[in-house]
C-alpha cells in the first residue's frame, strides 16, 4: 500500500530522491481524505523555500489544504498536468499526480522524514 | 477518524457506515458527507437519480383551532389560506426582520400543519415557537426524533418513486402531482408523507416516514432503481446541488443578521399579509426603502476558488463577502454567491483569497436553471 521507494512527511507528502532533486507529491491517503480534487495551485519555477513553507494549495470541492514543503530548496519543475487536470492527483497521487521537483539545499533534512513503515503506522493499518 | 458515537443516529446510519459513507458531525447527528465521491454523486442527481438521508431535518406538528393563525403569525409567506395538500416555503423572522430559519410549511388538515426546519436551528425554532404559543387553542408536537426523511431527487425520480409497492394504488395521485404538493398514505409503521419537494433543482420527492419504515424504504429504492442508475448521495453533493441553482442555505446566504430581502427570498415575504407576522413592519419598511445589500452571482476569472467569508472587492474597496463558493461540478468552473453593497454595479469585481485579489465578474442568477417543474429532462440554460 505504502511504497518503500520514498520518504514521507507528517503532512502526508511523499518525497522521492533523484540525484539532488526531490520529487514531491501527496500520498494516496491524503488524496483520498481530501476527496475530489478540483484545484491545484503550485509555485513558480525558480522560487526558493525553506522546509515547512507553504508552497501551494490543493482544493477539493469541500476542503482546502496547504502544500507544505517537507524539504528546503529551489523549485526546478512543477507538474503542469495537475494544474490543468487536478483530478490527476486523485487518480495517480503517487506517480503522474506528482506536484513539484525541488533541488535540495540540505540533504540532511531527509533523515528526519518517515520511511514507509513509519508512515504506514501513522495512517493506521 | 474522530469519535462520533455520542451523536444522534438516523435509522439509516448503520447502512451508511456499511456502504462506504464517510460520516461527519452535522447538527448533532452523524451524517454521511459522501460515499463514492462528491462529483460522481452530484452527477447522479443531475443525470439520473440520487437518494439522500436527511432525517436530521426537524418536523414540528402544529394542531388546534388556533393553528392557522398561529403559524401565519410566525412566518413570512401566505399559509392561512393555503389548501390542504400544499407546501409553502417560508422564513421565520425576528421582529427586526433577521432570519431565524427558512422552512417548509405543510397543511395536513384545516387545523393541522407540519413545519420542517433545518437541523442546526431546531432547538432555537422549538424555543421560539413555544415562546409564542397562545394561551390555548394550539398544540406543538415535535416529532423530529421519530420521523425519518428520505429525498429522491433527479430526472429519473418520478420513474423510481412510481415503482414503490406502497404507491401502486396511488399512481394517479403521483402522476398529477405539482411541485410543492404532497399526499399521505399508510405504511407499516404509520403515516407517510410523499412530497413533491427538494433542494437540488431537479424533479424530486421528499418522503417523510416513521423511523421504523426507513431502512426498508431505502433498500426498496436502491433495488428498484438499479437500472435507473440510483446512487446514495451525501451532504457535500447536497450542498453543491443547491448552490448551482442558487437556493439559499441557512448559515450562508441566510442568517439572523441578513434580511430575507437581501438574501433574495423576498418572493416568500408577503408584507401585505393581513394577519400580520413577526418582522412584518421591519420588512415592509425595508421593501419601501430598499435594503443595503444584495446577493450576487460571481464567476471567477482568475485562478482560485472563492470560499465562504472571503472579502469581495470593487475598485480596491471591500464591498461584501462570499456566502458560498466552490467548484461547480456541472458547470466545471469556480463560482460564488456573495452578499455585497446594493450599489455595487454588475461587471468586474475581485475576491480576496489567501491575501491575494483574484478577478471575477458578476453573472446572471441562477448559475443553473432548476428543472423542478415541467420536463425533468429539459435542456437547461446556463449563465
Amino acid at each position: 500500500m505504502v511504497p518503500d521507494d520514498r520518504k514521507y512527511s507528517q503532512e502526508h507528502e511523499w518525497i522521492q530522491l533523484d540525484g539532488d532533486v526531490a520529487i514531491v507529491g501527496v500520498t494516496d491517503y491524503a488524496a483520498n481524505e481530501l476527496g475530489d480534487i478540483v484545484f491545484v495551485e503550485l509555485p513558480e519555477t525558480g522560487e526558493e523555500f525553506s522546509q515547512g513553507d507553504t508552497a501551494g494549495t490543493i482544493e477539493s470541492v469541500k476542503a482546502v489544504a496547504d502544500l507544505f514543503l517537507p524539504v528546503s530548496g529551489e523549485v526546478v519543475a512543477i507538474n503542469e498536468a495537475v494544474v490543468d487536470s487536478p483530478e490527476l492527483v486523485n487518480n495517480s497521487p503517487m506517480d503522474d499526480g506528482w506536484l513539484v521537483k525541488i533541488r535540495l539545499s540540505d540533504t540532511a533534512e531527509l533523515d528526519a522524514l518517515m520511511d514507509a513503515a513509519a508512515y504506514q503506522d501513522l495512517i493506521g493499518g | 477518524m474522530s469519535d462520533l458515537s455520542h451523536l444522534k443516529k438516523t435509522p439509516l446510519t448503520g447502512w451508511h457506515v456499511e456502504n462506504g459513507g464517510r460520516m461527519v458531525e452535522y447538527a448533532g447527528y452523524q451524517m454521511p458527507v459522501q460515499y463514492s465521491g462528491v462529483l460522481a454523486e452530484h452527477e447522479s442527481v443531475r443525470e439520473k437519480v440520487g437518494l439522500f438521508d436527511i432525517t436530521h431535518m426537524g418536523e414540528i406538528f402544529v394542531t388546534g383551532p388556533g393553528a392557522s393563525d398561529y403559524v401565519s403569525g410566525l412566518v413570512t409567506n401566505f399559509v392561512a389560506k393555503m389548501d390542504c395538500g400544499k407546501v409553502v416555503y417560508n422564513a421565520m423572522c425576528r421582529p427586526d426582520g433577521g432570519v431565524l430559519d427558512d422552512m417548509l410549511v405543510y397543511r395536513l388538515a384545516d387545523e393541522k400543519f407540519m413545519v420542517v426546519c433545518n437541523a442546526a436551528n431546531h432547538d432555537k425554532i422549538i424555543a421560539w415557537m413555544t415562546d409564542h404559543l397562545p394561551a390555548e387553542g394550539v398544540t406543538l408536537d415535535d416529532q423530529s426524533d421519530d420521523v425519518a426523511l428520505v429525498a429522491v431527487q433527479g430526472p429519473q425520480s418520478a420513474e423510481l418513486v412510481k415503482r414503490l409497492d406502497i404507491l401502486q394504488t396511488r399512481q394517479e395521485d403521483l402522476a398529477g402531482m405539482d411541485f410543492y404538493t404532497f399526499f399521505t398514505c399508510e405504511g407499516p409503521g404509520g403515516t407517510w408523507i410523499v412530497s413533491r419537494t427538494g433542494y437540488t433543482g431537479e424533479h424530486g420527492y421528499e418522503i417523510y416516514i416513521p423511523n421504523a419504515d426507513a431502512a426498508a424504504l431505502w433498500r426498496e429504492l436502491l433495488a428498484k432503481g438499479e437500472d435507473l442508475g440510483v446512487a446514495p448521495v451525501g451532504l457535500a453533493a447536497r450542498d453543491t446541488l443547491r448552490f448551482e441553482v442558487c437556493y439559499c442555505l441557512y448559515g450562508h446566504e441566510l442568517a439572523e443578521d441578513i434580511s430575507p430581502l437581501e438574501a433574495g427570498i423576498g418572493w416568500a415575504v408577503k408584507t401585505k399579509k393581513k394577519t400580520g407576522f413577526i418582522g412584518q413592519e421591519a420588512l415592509q419598511a425595508q421593501k419601501e426603502q430598499g435594503v443595503p445589500r444584495k446577493i450576487v452571482c460571481l464567476e471567477m476569472t482568475g485562478r482560485g476558488i472563492a470560499r465562504q467569508g472571503c472579502p469581495v472587492m470593487y475598485q480596491g474597496k471591500e464591498v461584501g463577502f462570499v456566502t458560498s463558493g466552490t467548484h461547480s461540478p456541472t458547470l466545471k468552473k469556480a463560482l460564488a454567491l456573495a452578499l455585497v453593497a446594493a450599489d455595487v454595479p454588475e461587471g468586474e469585481l475581485a475576491v480576496e483569497i489567501r491575501g491575494k485579489e483574484i478577478a471575477c465578474h458578476t453573472v446572471d442568477f441562477p448559475f443553473l436553471t432548476a428543472r423542478t417543474k415541467g420536463d425533468p429532462m429539459a435542456t437547461r440554460t446556463l449563465s
